[in-house]
């Protein structure tokens, strides 16, 4: 019953949404207003065939590796960076720096030293994804508790045990707000990797229909990124709300008290 | 033997026993920390022993240098001067054979951890064997009244059981010492009285050596065999005071006892006296 109602709650918006849709597009001729019921035969023409394989998947590959390397990259050189007071120092001024270039200036500069390759692309994700999940590492580092640390040290649990039972899961909520903003910019990204020199991928894809004034399909391509957004969004509240059980859980007891 | 003494004019007033037969030595420990408004000198001179399986507690006025006391005997800091000897061997860093209890159990426990896991990690980061360390917290639940939570998360339960989580941590770690700084100060009066019988419980049963850090009058005399009474800051010792009381102690009647009451009376007049800045012969004629 409580999953029913849920679902119902999360559904009645989208549901609204695309009824007010249909009734203010209902009468228009315009080939630039998208309508639902043909978008929605555009869409599976256009999608559910040879693009799922030539363009879709291509896209999300990258942007996984891309996702993935920005997390592994942002979570070790964070716990570096949060442990070692001198080497923080050193380097926030200059993070600063880095993250404050919007990526997408960085694409023609990595097209001529990686060339036109998936691994520009993939690094085009990685150096916009990268910086959130660094500077937010850094800080969950930095923010752990005294008393934790006192105790784990009186205990013995140094080194390579204290990162993993006590860095590692202190950071986490931290970490995983960070990668919660490094997904919505590695989706970003993705698309405007592939709009340069490019043959290939949703964000070619895209562009290529608007050209050519396949507007449809060109909608089509839009709806197509909003849903892989959401889907995204689903499966990282699925896996935090795991990782961070115990992080919700303290917090309801905080709040109550 | 008379303990070392580094400056004559600060001798300190803590017991002292031969070479070889204090399980915690203090020696003439000093501690000044370096701030921007200049140097703060929290511990001056302070010297005692610990024999071993003694219960000792250590009062004194709020800002005495307690926890800095602590601090340094448990390896977390290193003293200005002096030094603390562990079984004969000085402390560098947090010693294995060493356990502390912090007063902040909501902070000292690993909140992503439940109960059990809590109380296994540092076994199992020191490598013992699975079904070793099993036994071991399992003991220690048991020994704290806590086996029925074991699946629990430590903010799911009240303070005073987090409480008695950080103790069985501490127990089924198996120490020669234990150190408690302030453990009860953040429970209610009730649980209080019943953590107190704990530690007595315990200590009879595992004699281990226990330093109880309280700035409760009461608590110090009714859990210690002795009371180590700190001066003001800078610290040195006001008063080292053996407590007569019967080793069978109950809340009910040991608190009744006159003698008890004769303690308590003793300890306050000297934590006034302390407060006043009053200092131990000794040491008076310092500044």
């Amino acid at each position: 019953m409580n999953a029913l109602k849920r679902f119902g709650y999360a559904i009645a918006l989208p549901v609204l949404l695309v009824g007010l849709w249909w009734a203010a597009s209902a009468g228009s001729t315009s080939i630039f207003v998208p309508r639902p019921a043909p978008l929605a035969a555009t869409f599976v023409q256009t999608w559910l065939g040879d693009r799922i394989l030539s363009d879709v998947l291509p896209s999300m590959g990258r942007l996984l590796a891309g996702v993935l390397a920005a997390i592994l990259l942002g979570v070790s050189g964070g716990l570096l960076i949060g442990s070692v007071r001198w080497l923080r120092e050193l380097t926030e001024p200059v993070l600063e720096f880095f993250r404050a270039i919007p990526p997408p200036v960085l694409v023609p500069v990595l097209m001529l030293l990686v060339g036109i390759t998936d691994s520009m692309k993939v690094a085009v994700i990685v150096s916009g994804c990268v910086w959130p999940v660094l500077l937010n590492t850094i800080e969950g580092v930095r923010a752990i508790d005294a008393v934790l640390s006192d105790s784990a040290r009186t205990y013995g649990i140094t080194g390579r045990a204290r990162v993993r039972y006590l860095v590692l899961p202190s950071a986490g909520p931290q970490i995983m707000a960070g990668i919660r903003q490094c997904l919505s910019i590695g989706l970003i990204l993705m698309v405007i990797s592939e709009m340069f020199a490019s043959s290939s991928g949703l964000g070619f894809t895209i562009v290529q229909f608007q050209r050519s004034f396949a507007i449809p399909e060109m909608w089509s391509g839009i709806v197509i990124l909003g849903l892989i957004g959401v889907a995204m969004s689903f499966i990282f509240q699925w896996t935090e709300r795991r990782v961070l059980r115990w992080y919700h859980g303290l917090r309801e007891v905080e709040n109550a008290a | 033997m008379q303990p070392e003494i580094t400056d004559p004019t600060t001798r300190a007033a803590g017991q002292a026993l031969p070479a070889g037969q204090a399980m915690l030595s203090v020696r003439g420990l000093k501690k000044v920390y370096q701030t921007d408004a200049g140097d703060i000198e929290a511990v001056r001179n302070l010297t005692f022993d610990l024999r071993p399986g003694e219960l000792a507690c250590l009062v004194g006025p709020s800002g005495s240098g307690k926890t800095t006391l602590l601090k340094c005997i448990s390896g977390l800091m290193a003293p200005t001067a002096g030094e603390v000897l562990l079984d004969g061997k000085p402390v560098a860093g947090p010693p294995k054979k060493m356990a502390v209890v912090f007063q902040e159990y909501g902070r000292s426990l690993f909140p992503w951890m439940r109960v059990r896991e809590n109380v296994e990690l540092p076994l199992k980061n020191q490598g013992v064997p699975k079904a070793e360390r099993a036994r071991l917290v399992e003991d220690a639940l048991e020994a704290v009244g806590l086996s029925h939570v074991p699946r629990s998360y430590p903010w799911q339960l009240s303070g005073g059981m987090q409480q008695r989580v950080a103790i069985a941590r501490a127990i089924a770690y198996q120490p020669e010492v234990l150190l408690m700084d302030e453990p009860f100060a953040a429970v209610d009066a009730q649980t209080r009285a019943d953590l107190e019988d704990l530690i007595r419980t315990v200590w009879k049963k595992l004699g281990v050596t226990v330093l109880f850090v309280t700035h409760d009058i009461d608590e110090s005399v009714y859990l210690g065999e002795r009371v180590i009474i700190l001066s003001s800051s800078p610290t040195v010792v006001q008063e080292d005071l053996t407590i007569d009381l019967p080793a069978d102690r109950d809340q009910l009647n040991t608190r009744a006892l006159p003698r008890f009451t004769e303690l308590r009376h003793h300890v306050y007049e000297q934590i006034q006296l302390a407060k006043k800045g009053h200092r131990p012969a000794a040491a008076s004629d310092t500044v």
